[in-house]
């Protein structure tokens, strides 16, 4: 057996500018991204040997991965697409890593790219996320949105707990407090509780603002050996831990609505990196609906059942918090696109989160999710020591 | 993109048949005896294949529900708002459905609800659920 422990780091990470400009295509926002993760890892494209990709839903070519390498002039030797929903970020940085340790390939691209925003655009974008998210067959004849869908888990959550209102609009809240003071953020206006709880209810008991951006994006990350990582650039994180929980696809058949595969998920990454949450200095979590957060936040094992509203309201997930988390204002204020958050985790323990940087950085754990609470993946990521 | 409406499989015809006669009827695992939804090839309980369509009680408790304010699609544009639930059956398997012929503010987790039928067009017969009592 092959230990990934330590095996590969994240060499350069880099983003595509994010302003929705009608007729880019997700191929343009995937070159751009990859352009610049290579000049972050004083690489060029000629280093490339191997390449991992997800999905695009504005540019939805069966054969992504294959198109993608020809567009960017690339005949790698390990060739991937990964095409689970949103945590396919956490994957790409997967499964490189396993590339690299055994051989695979030396210098892998990870690139993750979507025009679903200006390809598709507002509210016929909601009915073709709708149809990936809820069972054609079985859900979608009864009507839900997307946010139904999680919505369904907020309203069971709140069955158990306690009305979890005020627990939601504080995830909003925060995450909005992070895009503030991010220049690239989609979202900077300063919301409030209120605000969040006033603003359109979308589906009990979710509101406008409790739901994430629909967005262009372009996000690429260069993993490679710990040992090439340490030649190209001082301070490239090391992948500590991987591990997987998938449950479902579709939400009717969710085996539970309030603990989710990511309990499991993180479990084997903290026993890979042999680390607890304790250990975490900052978190990404997969923040589609603010009832994610909540979710998560207990499944990692953050805080007790029921206790993640509370957690929050504590301030525990600010910048001055115990656990500052999606640093960059996550999906639901900085940008769609789940791989952001590996990207911003990169650049906080590098020291390079500029007037967001929080202090002592040394572990940052990056949880995304796919489908409706269904496919779930957790990274570990550390300074090198 | 999708009309929203329900395509029939070769293994869910017996179900999508029974709707349209207002029966709701479920696979049962002949060898496990659990009773599955949605229709599959094999039991996915146990893996057996051989499964036999069984009515089922019609009555469900309400395992969560949500009350849509916008209309994935303009087939249920004049409906909204309208209630998206998970009901648990009796008989064990849940459910995706619609709650109806009860004002929304009296819909609650835990409810008993029973199986009604409402046809969308000649192909299609949907399941939807009542509380008990209601109407």
């Amino acid at each position: 057996m092959i230990p990934l422990r330590g095996a590969a780091a994240i060499a350069g990470v880099g983003e595509s500018p994010f302003a929705t400009v009608p007729g880019k295509t997700a191929m343009q926002f995937a070159a751009e991204a990859a352009g610049a993760a290579l000049e972050d890892a004083n690489l060029t494209f000629d280093a490339i040997d191997g390449l991992v990709t997800a999905y695009s839903v504005g540019e939805p070519f069966r054969f992504f991965a294959t198109v993608l390498a020809e567009y960017l002039g690339l005949q790698p030797r390990w060739l991937s697409q990964v095409n689970v929903g949103g945590s396919v970020g956490n994957l790409l940085v997967e499964h490189a890593a396993m590339a690299v340790a055994t051989g695979m390939a030396d210098t892998v691209l990870c690139v993750w790219a979507d025009n679903r925003r200006s390809a598709i655009g507002g509210t016929r974008t909601i009915s073709t996320v709708a149809d990936l998210a809820a069972h054609p067959d079985y859900e979608l004849p009864f009507g839900p949105m997307v946010p139904s869908l999680y919505a369904l888990a907020a309203n069971r959550y709140s069955t158990q707990y306690g009305d979890a209102s005020g627990g939601l609009a504080d995830v909003a809240v925060t995450m909005r407090d992070y895009a503030v003071r991010h220049p690239k953020a989609h979202k900077r206006t300063p919301i409030t509780r209120d605000d969040v709880l006033s603003s359109p209810m979308v589906s009990t008991p979710l509101h406008a603002l409790d739901c994430c951006l629909i967005s262009d994006y372009g996000a690429a990350a260069i993993v490679t050996s710990a040992e090439r990582a340490r030649d190209l650039v001082g301070g490239a994180p090391l992948i500590l831990g991987v591990g997987e929980g998938t449950t479902h696809e579709f939400i009717s058949q969710a085996p539970s609505l309030t603990q989710t595969g990511a309990q499991r998920a993180g479990e084997a990454a903290y026993r890979m990196a042999g680390l607890g949450p304790g250990d975490i200095d900052l978190a990404y979590l997969y923040d589609c609906f603010t009832i994610t957060v909540l979710l998560l936040l207990e499944d990692l094992g953050f805080c007790g059942r029921g206790e993640a509203p509370a957690f929050v309201a504590s301030g525990a997930l600010a910048a001055s918090g115990e656990l500052p988390t999606n640093t960059h204002g996550g999906l639901l204020s900085y940008s769609n696109g789940g791989f952001l958050h590996v990207v911003e985790a990169v650049r906080q323990l590098r020291g390079d989160g500029g007037d967001r940087q929080v202090p002592d950085a040394e572990t940052a754990l990056v949880h995304l999710q796919g489908g409706v609470l269904s496919t779930h993946a957790t990274l570990i990521l550390g300074v090198d020591r | 993109m999708s009309e929203f409406l329900p395509h029939e499989t070769v293994e869910s015809q017996p179900f999508w048949e029974a709707c349209r006669q207002e029966r709701l009827l479920l696979q049962r695992c002949d060898r496990c005896g659990r009773f599955q939804y949605y229709p599959r090839a094999l039991c996915v309980h146990c893996a057996g294949v051989d499964l036999t369509y069984e009515q089922v009680s019609g009555r469900a408790t309400v395992h969560a529900f949500s009350v849509v304010h916008r209309a994935p699609h303009p087939r249920f544009a004049d409906r909204v708002p309208y209630v998206v639930a998970l009901v648990t059956l009796d008989e064990g398997p849940q459910m995706m459905t619609n709650i109806t012929g009860a004002p929304i503010d009296e819909i609650h987790v835990g409810q008993t609800v029973r199986v009604t039928f409402e046809r969308v067009d000649d192909d299609v017969t949907l399941p939807m659920f009542t509380p008990e009592g209601a109407g």
